[in-house]
């Protein structure tokens, strides 16, 4: 009997069954607590104060107010970006694309953010 | 000043205890010095001893034999009270729990490997709801639960598989003339 046979011979048929429930449970609950959630809705801020709350279903652009110019954020196919921004370092324009729930852009000298909400909060490193 | 002397009678089933616990105790302290890649995620060596004498002598004495080798093993590294003591003692808590189910599972199509991994995964699901209503009440731990779950599944299963060859060469010793 070599060891691959002494292995399969000590698992019993009621172990498969478990080993496989285990293998969903496991999978089920990684896809559950890990997938990103989809966002649909926008949270743009201006000075600390919420700005506009947009739905993230209809495409459409927003140019928002801030010390130094406008801010322009667009909102597309479910996704949001801040196009264009006074700001010296472009951070937030770099970002690109936003898509899921927790995401955030932040345009600090502009004061100027966006963020994604879900129906439920997701963690990132900012309120993490 | 004549010494009093106080005088423990024990069994053999209390010799026999201590001296799983023993074994169960040794896994342990060869088990710490394995590095792990996050803090929690360890084999749970010291369980195959559990399991066994789960087989062997029944519910009783395999607590016995866990809840022994969490209390000496956490006197050995320095932890009594401490809250890895707690997290120790949740998880054997939990797994004794399960395993007191699992054991009435018909044992022709259940065996170790079954009640294994049913008690790994009860040992996580104690320790993380210990942690969230004591230690860290954030949701944020629910983001470790795959790894701990994963580590669960995977070493439940061996150890199960490594209790199982025990049990079996103990049942049937003429199978295997090498072992």
């Amino acid at each position: 009997m070599n060891s691959y046979e002494a292995i399969r011979s000590s698992i019993k048929a009621g172990d498969w069954l478990t080993l496989l429930l285990g293998i969903l449970c496991v999978v089920l609950i990684t896809l559950k607590l890990w997938n990103g959630e989809q966002a649909d809705r926008a949270i743009i801020r201006s000075a600390g104060k919420i700005f506009k709350e947009v739905p993230l279903s209809r495409d459409t652009q927003i140019e928002v107010p801030g010390p130094l110019g406008i801010s322009i954020i667009n909102i597309e196919k479910g996704k949001a970006r801040i196009t264009s921004d006074p700001s010296p370092r472009q951070y937030c324009v770099r970002q690109g694309w936003l898509q899921q729930a927790g995401e955030i852009a932040i345009c600090l000298p502009n004061q100027v953010s966006v963020e994604l909400t879900g129906s439920q909060k997701k963690y990132d490193s900012l309120n993490y | 000043m004549t010494a009093s002397t106080i005088k423990l009678t024990a069994t053999p089933e209390d010799h026999h205890i201590a001296k799983m616990a023993a074994v169960a105790l040794g896994l342990t302290v060869l088990e710490n010095a394995i590095p792990s890649p996050l803090p929690g995620v360890k084999p749970g060596l010291a369980n195959i001893v559990t399991l066994i004498v789960l087989a062997r002598y029944g519910w009783r004495m395999a607590a016995w034999v866990s809840l022994l080798r969490v209390v000496a093993g956490s006197l050995l590294f320095g932890n009594f009270l401490a809250p890895g003591f707690f997290l120790s003692l949740s998880g054997a808590v939990f797994s004794l729990a399960a395993l007191a189910i699992s054991m009435h599972l018909p044992q022709r199509g259940f065996g170790a490997v079954t009640h294994s991994i049913l008690a790994a995964f009860a040992h996580i699901a104690g320790q993380m709801m210990v942690v969230y209503l004591w230690l860290i009440p954030h949701s944020g731990i629910a983001y470790l639960i795959p790894i701990f779950a994963t580590a669960a599944l995977v070493f439940g299963t061996v150890n199960g598989i490594i209790a199982a060859r025990f049990i079996d060469n103990v049942a049937q010793p003429n199978t295997e003339p090498h072992a």
